[in-house]
């Protein structure tokens, strides 16, 4: 198989089925170097499923995938440490590579949690550790980054910078980004390609074709086609007549 | 040097403890303790093989506990019972078997109690030599696996995504706790042999607070075991492997009281 230009992965009508029900189907999406696809959809609409797919934790799949990069940092949407386990956040962070000291303290910096390092990884509260998972898988600096539901159970100041940090990411470490994520002003901002699941690909585009599709609508209702719509009027500056820029 | 039963004894029970300590903290920290039961179990099948074909003892023992640990793999891809109930159906026929079996070979006398409970006066140069090769090559290929296995213990799909191949760790993994089981049999005993690899990992857990720091502990933990449980074994005359058990037993006790102490500390 040839690698077309930047695509770390592919997946080409691909599907899962549990116990004879399809958990998702007819998938067809590409994430390339630096930039961010994102998957929206109600519970049980895929998401997690189609993620999982792509990483290539699914093994009798539907179709196909083709996987491009060996330096995946994933981020699992629920994960719970057992207690007999005794592993502190230091040693969560060399889970699956060797990584330098000063590389794991600048990961725990950046996600606001190196006050943490020597703390068991039971003891932690949802959001912190949320926040070291997110840690874990930026510090291997990987090709190709899969979070799901990166910021659940973190507070909102926190959030907005987590996704800041995450885009952040993608522009230095020129890595591509599949996101999973439910809030529609993030989708927005930082979002390069957006796949609107519903047990099957329901639209896909750019953000705005989203926000403007009918199927969307039906699914998500009017008011979250407003907040993208919103958005679109939310510019940091306005044209002037001759075609001059002027920042807010 | 190795004329005296008891320094062999002594060699066997340390190179014993060696490997039991690492792979113990995976039985403990993976929830393997009833896997190593069937295993220990399905040993006496092999050692009346050995005796039946004249085979060597361990080499009998780590097959059949191998091919135990296939026919649960299929079992649990073809059925829908619960793992335990698996485990304890191989567990138990293969203990059975391997009675009934023990019952038609009328022409060997068989020492029962040293084959359930161990016995140190079996100990051979031989089997000294296949405790210390086979233990270097356990923990050596324990040692090649441990990335991908610690990390499929802490979360099967995070290793799986991040291309550390957790399945074929997990296989190694099985095949290494066959081999142990079929080092240790002549000195713990196929009963008491789960107690070694969980008791000084379980006493381990409860002083660490890091996967390397309980590994190393347990190894400490099952060394101290083996030297206080033989010397006590030769004082009052008992069976190696229930002595070895009841040293680390204590052991285990004092490391409650230690957590006792650091929990008085911080308050």
């Amino acid at each position: 198989m040839s690698r077309e230009n930047n695509i770390l992965v592919k997946l080409n009508n691909a599907g899962f089925k549990q116990n004879g029900k399809w958990l998702v189907e007819g998938v067809t999406l590409a994430v390339e170097k630096g930039k961010i696809v994102t998957l929206i959809g109600p519970n049980g609409s895929g998401k997690s499923t189609t993620a999982k797919i792509a990483l290539g934790i699914y093994k009798n799949i539907e179709g196909s995938v083709e996987k491009y990069t060996n330096k995946v940092g994933y981020v699992p949407q629920k994960i719970s440490i057992d207690w007999t386990l005794p592993i502190r956040v230091r040693d969560f962070m060399l889970l699956t590579e060797n990584i330098k000291e000063e590389k794991i303290d600048e990961a725990l910096s950046l996600t606001g949690v190196i006050h943490l390092k020597n703390k068991s990884l039971g003891n932690l509260s949802g959001g912190e550790f949320q926040r070291v998972l997110i840690a874990r898988a930026i510090c291997k600096k990987p090709e190709l980054l899969v979070l799901d539901e990166p910021v659940q159970g973190v507070d909102y100041t926190g959030e907005i910078a987590l996704y800041e940090l995450i885009k952040k990411i993608s522009d230095s470490l020129h890595c591509g980004i599949l996101l999973i994520s439910h809030d529609l002003h993030t989708v927005m901002t930082a979002t390069d390609h957006v796949v609107c699941l519903n047990g099957h690909v329901c639209c896909s585009g750019s953000p705005m074709d989203v926000a403007r599709n009918n199927e969307y609508k039906t699914l998500f209702g009017e008011q979250a086609s407003q907040i993208l719509s919103v958005y679109e009027h939310k510019h940091d500056h306005v044209h002037l007549d001759e075609g001059e820029i002027k920042k807010n | 040097m190795f004329d005296d039963f008891f320094i062999r004894a002594l060699v066997a029970g340390l190179g014993i403890a060696l490997v039991t300590g690492p792979l113990g903290c995976f039985v403990v920290w993976r929830r393997l303790s009833y896997f190593g039961d069937t295993l220990a179990h399905s040993a006496l099948l092999g050692v009346t093989m050995a005796y039946t074909l004249e085979l060597n003892i361990a080499l009998s023992v780590f097959i059949i506990s191998s091919l135990i640990a296939l026919i649960l793999i299929q079992l649990q891809k073809k059925t829908n019972l619960p793992g335990d109930a698996l485990l304890g159906l191989l567990a138990h026929s293969s203990l059975a078997v391997g009675l009934v079996v023990i019952g038609f070979l009328t022409f060997i006398r068989f020492d029962i109690m040293g084959l359930l409970f161990g016995d140190i006066l079996a100990v051979t140069t031989d089997d000294l030599l296949i405790i210390w090769t086979g233990g270097a090559v356990i923990l050596l290929l324990l040692k090649l696996i441990w990335k991908p296995l610690f990390a499929s213990t802490v979360n099967y799909e995070l290793a799986e995504a991040e291309g550390l191949n957790p399945d074929r760790a997990k296989a190694i993994f099985t095949i290494l706790m066959a081999a142990v089981i079929a080092i240790s049999i002549k000195m713990v005993g196929l009963l008491l042999i789960t107690g070694m690899l969980i008791i000084p990992a379980a006493m381990a857990r409860n002083i660490s607070d890091s996967p390397i720091k309980m590994v190393i502990y347990s190894i400490i933990g099952g060394l101290l075991s083996v030297v206080l449980g033989l010397f006590s074994s030769l004082e009052f005359n008992t069976s190696s492997g229930p002595s070895i058990i009841m040293a680390s037993l204590i052991l285990f006790i004092l490391s409650l009281l230690n957590i006792k102490q650091s929990i008085k500390l911080k308050n």
